[in-house]
């Protein structure tokens, strides 16, 4: 190989190499809003289990100077922290201000995402705002096709087939999902029924209980007395 | 070289299409008096679809309003439990929608949306075919349509079973803690309802003693 060949590979694949890393992180064209300086903003995604969840996300910052949102900030950071249906925390975790994480369910339920700022600087330079592009992407979502293409040698027919697997998969999941929830359901109910009734006949006897003592109490009180 | 190099590129370009996915649905909790807005840049021409319900949380209502980059309101609904609104840009620009929750006093309301732009990304970054698609190629995009739909359905139906479901749980909670209270109350009242009467005979006793001696 010729050393100006080698230098263009080089250089090509360097290219690729941030284009790569670019796209592997940026949600460059999603959904934003914007968060205060200490406020957590809390999302949450009710997910079978083994299913695998990809967020992504970007933060600007209010440039009061421009009067617009800079770019990129270096030094801002965002802890994210995502809590399982049972209240424990399974990634707790500082990024920089263009972050992704990742997680796999191992229960099914709620999950809990939450967002928020770190930086104490915003208060010098910002006057508070600041914006956060996020996108999140779960289960069959977070497949990348032409990645799975490529690795795997499979034709257009054979990627699409793949596709409408993954998507069927993730049906039989929910479902599966929908019928643990039903059970739960059902349980809840079946509780709320065996409550209702043991306590209304509790109820009862401890009502007739206290008039008989009541009563026989009260007898031999005035008997004492002589009253009676 | 050329060859693997060339597919290698096609992939990386693929994985940046793919970074920009554009459908977003999120579940967030809107505490009471509280407003939260989304925003999107939208090109003109692309065809949109905004949907909410609310999940939980007092009435399961809520406030949604949808403006343009101009500020004309699209769509605006008070009140509402479940919609689905779709619209296609005029303009290019930055369009917001917000859920408002300002009208409840104290009680928080957990809001799912689905906010899709546009259609689905290609399978393939090199989409301009020279063909069209063969009967096996039609069939599976139409199969996925069909699965699409299935797992928007899905989630509808998993939206409303946890409304159920979390009435369900508060009503077996309250029963609990108003079904002892209610023995506790019972319990009391009795036992004071003789004490008092005990007190009353007592004092009586000594006045009468008092005025015979």
């Amino acid at each position: 190989m010729r050393p100006s060949e080698r230098g263009h590979k080089m250089l090509s694949f360097s290219a690729a190499g941030v284009i790569l890393l670019l796209a592997w992180i940026y949600p460059s064209d999603s959904l934003y809003f914007h968060i205060g300086e200490t406020e957590k903003k809390c999302f949450i995604e009710e997910i079978p289990d083994e299913t695998m969840v990809i967020g992504k996300y970007r933060t600007q910052l209010w440039d009061k100077q421009t009067g617009s949102f800079l770019p990129s900030t270096p030094g801002l950071g965002m802890h994210v922290e995502i809590k399982d249906p049972d209240t424990k925390i399974i990634l707790s975790r500082q990024y920089g201000s263009d972050g992704r994480f990742t997680f796999t369910s191992h229960t099914p339920g709620e999950h809990q995402i939450c967002l928020h700022s770190n930086s104490t600087k915003m208060a010098l330079f910002a006057g508070g705002k600041l914006r956060v592009h996020l996108d999140i992407q779960v289960g069959e979502h977070t497949n990348n096709y032409p990645e799975i293409a490529a690795k795997d040698k499979l034709t257009e027919l054979q990627l699409r087939v793949r596709q409408l697997l993954d998507q069927v998969e993730q049906i039989q999941k929910e479902q599966n999902y929908q019928r643990y929830r039903e059970e739960r359901f059902r349980m809840t109910s079946e509780s709320t029924n065996q409550r209702v009734l043991w306590w209304s006949i509790a109820q009862t006897v401890i009502l007739i209980v206290t008039g008989i003592w009541q009563m026989k109490h009260l007898k031999s009180f005035f008997e004492a007395k002589k009253l009676v | 070289m050329h060859g693997s190099l060339w597919v290698l590129l096609q992939v990386l370009w693929a994985q940046l299409l793919c970074g920009w996915v554009l459908g977003s649905e999120l579940t967030f909790e809107l505490p009471d008096n509280a407003k939260q807005c989304f925003y999107e840049d939208i090109i003109m021409g692309t065809k949109c679809t905004l949907e909410f319900q609310v999940v939980t949380g007092g009435h399961y209502d809520v406030d949604c309003r949808l403006e343009d980059p101009d500020g004309t309101t699209l769509y605006k609904e008070m009140k509402k439990q479940y919609d689905s609104f779709t619209f296609t840009a005029a303009k290019n620009g930055t369009y917001k929608f917000c859920f408002s929750n300002e009208f409840s006093t104290f009680t928080h309301k957990t809001v799912y949306f689905d906010f899709q732009v546009g259609d689905d990304p290609p399978l393939f970054p090199n989409e301009n075919r020279v063909t069209a698609l063969t009967q096996m190629e039609s069939a599976c995009v139409s199969i996925h349509e069909a699965l699409k739909s299935v797992i928007d359905y899905q989630t509808h139906f998993r939206l409303r079973e946890a409304q159920g479901r979390s009435r369900a749980e508060d009503l077996n909670t309250r029963v609990a803690f108003w079904s002892i209270g209610e023995a506790i109350i019972l319990l009391v009242v009795s036992i004071s309802q003789v004490v008092l009467l005990r007190s009353f005979f007592s004092d009586k006793k000594t006045t009468t003693t008092r005025v015979g001696s």
